[in-house]
């Protein structure tokens, strides 16, 4: 667990990435537009207990649960979040299985379904660019809980909860696709969307969205990723 | 033989002749000995594969003993486009994912911004009622197209022609209210994008009381009825344990009589505030699917009559003008267009109301960084929407967990080890939208 943990409820926010733009001021008195902005990307920092709602007895449920699954909480949870009224837990790669085992077996957590993975891409967060987000539901006790696992673009490797969950296996394939993460232990990762002999990783924010320049009655609309950007 | 394409080559695996029809003979002397390993392969531009999906079958005579999908055929990056435009436009791009079901891949993203904006509970209640209204006309107009293309699929060709004739009249009132049939980019972020036009109301009461009727003519020519009873009972079943190992929801998922429905369990858009019954049959088979598509039907009916009567006049946007559109529709002379007024306004009165308006309608709004995952239960079962905020006008990543996506993988489940023509009857009762698999 981090040690920097603020009450939850209370997103205090952790700076990893700045981004300039041409306007959006904020801070300054300058709205003219082009002041040379600047402002900062936060990442959310973790959350203390108590989380409030259901989440404590999620917590409490897995901390006492993991080690029946070879695991622990020390050694799965890098940290929690609680935020819009969601928790997200961030799980240690290694740990996953673990973890997701537990959320589908224990009695007390009962996580029936999952519900896909989706990639994101952080092309500022050195050693962790490339963020595999899993949503769970528990139909039996109605709740919700969000894990997010971090691999760095040097080695994109998450190990595949297919053989837990074997809906994950289109939705592994499809981040695969469109983000490069290697979900070790799947099946069959091939690419879903894109053709088989695609070059690169198209959702990933290194990949141009491509497009051309259109001309409308004599003005020439740029490609929209070469658009002006705000910020 | 001279056919190129009908020729004979060597792989791992043994010798692999390809055959086109017709030619069959031409090979059958020269393959003795070999296994016999039939892949047919239907569509992607296949009529009863229920748009582009592609099937890959493994056969021994009728019977199918594998079936995997290929997908991928309608992928426009819808996703990876929403990144470059600024959350209000989101709309306009995630409307065209789920073509049948519009207002439900609306409604998701804007619950997941007005989430991450904080501004759930300042909805006004007339933005909701008209959302639950909206949502619960699409559902019966697609599930209409559910049931007309999954009888067109199976021969039922009168299925066919009613279930278009009745979702016509629903995508009336959708013309009327919005503009457009579809991708009508209604609902938006804080509330939908005008006020129900005049004589909205009565004219969808009229059809909604018109509606049941004919659903009758439909559930009278197929319900019992022994063709279609043979063909879709017993066909295509994944009980619970497939459903929760595969993901599928809706329809499929509470075939098997477990009720989960989200506007039940996990209400939003104000749906506790509506009495209507959650359909379940047991049979977990397509013919149980059908029926909940029919009994469903009707219950969005009841709903949208609730609506009605909820529907007390109010504002459709929240106030806070940081993040309502500041124009408004209207109708002119020459069609729909920018309403008058708001031009006006803007270009003669207030330097001020012009500068806003430039504002939010190049640069729009900037939504605070974090994560959000809403759900809504479409036609098809859970419509979830991933949205991450990096703090800027545009959205970060936005991911769509459609349910037809995720349903497709059960029709290995279903398929395997039924005849060719059970693979149709089990496709058509998953009723998979291509857009919403390939976004």
């Amino acid at each position: 667990m981090n040690d920097d943990v603020v009450k939850a409820g209370l997103p205090l926010l952790q700076v990893t990435t700045v981004r300039e733009g041409m306007f959006g001021a904020s801070g300054s008195g300058d709205t003219s537009g082009f002041g040379g902005l600047v402002s900062v990307v936060p990442v959310p920092v973790a959350s203390a207990q108590p989380f409030g709602n259901y989440f404590d007895e999620i917590y409490a449920e897995l901390v006492a649960a993991l080690p029946l699954f070879k695991s622990s909480a020390e050694k799965a949870f890098d940290k929690i979040v609680v935020a819009h009224d969601e928790m997200t837990i961030y799980v240690h790669p290694t740990e996953l299985l673990a973890v997701a085992r537990t959320l589908r077996d224990e009695p007390g957590l009962r996580f029936e379904l999952c519900l896909g993975v989706s990639g994101v891409h952080y092309p500022n967060q050195t050693g962790a660019e490339l963020h595999a987000v899993y949503h769970f539901r528990s139909i039996t006790h109605n709740r919700r809980v969000r894990l997010e696992v971090v691999a760095a673009d040097s080695h994109p490797h998450i190990p595949s909860i297919v053989s837990i969950y074997p809906t994950n296996d289109w939705h592994e394939r499809e981040t695969f696709d469109f983000f490069g993460i290697i979900f070790d232990g799947h099946p069959h990762l091939t690419r879903i969307q894109m053709p088989d002999d695609w070059q690169g990783h198209p959702q990933r924010k290194d990949y141009p969205l491509g497009g051309i320049p259109v001309e409308y009655k004599g003005a020439t609309v740029p490609a929209p990723d070469e658009r002006r950007s705000y910020n | 033989m001279t056919d190129t394409y009908a020729a004979s080559y060597d792989t791992t695996e043994g010798r692999v002749f390809t055959v086109m029809g017709q030619d069959w003979d031409t090979i059958t002397g020269n393959a003795a000995g070999e296994t016999e390993r039939i892949v047919v392969n239907m569509g992607p531009q296949h009529p009863s594969t229920h748009g582009v999906l592609r099937l890959i079958l493994e056969i021994e005579g009728e019977t199918v003993t594998e079936a995997r999908c290929g997908i991928g055929y309608l992928h426009t990056g819808i996703e990876k486009n929403m990144e470059y435009r600024h959350w209000t436009q989101g709309v306009t791009f995630v409307t065209r994912m789920d073509y049948l079901s519009p207002f439900f891949n609306e409604t998701a993203y804007c619950l997941g911004v007005e989430k991450l904006l904080g501004i759930t509970d300042q909805i006004p209640e007339r933005a909701n009622v008209i959302r639950v209204m909206m949502m619960e006309l699409n559902r019966v107009s697609s599930h209409l197209v559910a049931l007309a293309t999954g009888g067109m699929e199976l021969g039922a060709l009168t299925a066919m022609i009613f279930g278009f004739r009745e979702r016509e009249s629903v995508l009336d009132l959708f013309e009327l209210v919005t503009g457009l049939r579809m991708n009508s980019a209604y609902i938006r972020p804080g509330g939908v994008a005008q006020d129900l036009p005049a004589g909205a109301e009565e004219k969808i009461r009229e059809t909604i009381k018109a509606l049941p009727r004919r659903f009758k003519d439909t559930a009278d020519m197929l319900v019992g009825n022994s063709i279609w009873m043979g063909r879709t009972s017993g066909v295509g079943i994944l009980d619970l344990a497939g459903c929760m190992a595969l993901g599928a929801t809706g329809p499929i998922l509470r075939a098997t009589g477990l009720p989960a429905d989200l506007r039940k369990s996990d209400p939003y858009c104000g749906y506790e505030n509506y009495e209507f019954d959650v359909i379940t049959k047991d049979t977990s088979d397509a013919y149980g699917r059908f029926l909940i598509r029919l009994e469903e039907m009707e219950q969005s009916l009841n709903i949208v009559d609730q609506c009605l009567d909820r529907l007390a006049p109010g504002p459709v946007m929240v106030e806070d003008k940081k993040i309502a559109w500041p124009a408004q529709l209207s109708i002119g002379s020459d069609g729909q267009g920018n309403s008058l007024d708001h031009i006006r306004h803007i270009m003669g009165e207030s330097m001020e109301a012009l500068i806003h308006h430039f504002k939010l309608v190049t640069e729009g709004f900037n939504v605070p960084a974090g994560q959000a995952y809403v759900a809504v239960e479409s036609p098809r079962g859970e419509l979830g929407v991933h949205v991450v905020s990096d703090g800027g006008t545009r959205p970060y990543r936005v991911h769509y967990r459609d349910p037809s996506f995720t349903n497709l993988q059960a029709t290995a489940a279903m398929c395997e080890g039924s005849q060719i023509a059970d693979v149709i009857a089990a496709v058509a009762s998953i009723d998979p939208v291509m857009g919403g698999v390939d976004r």
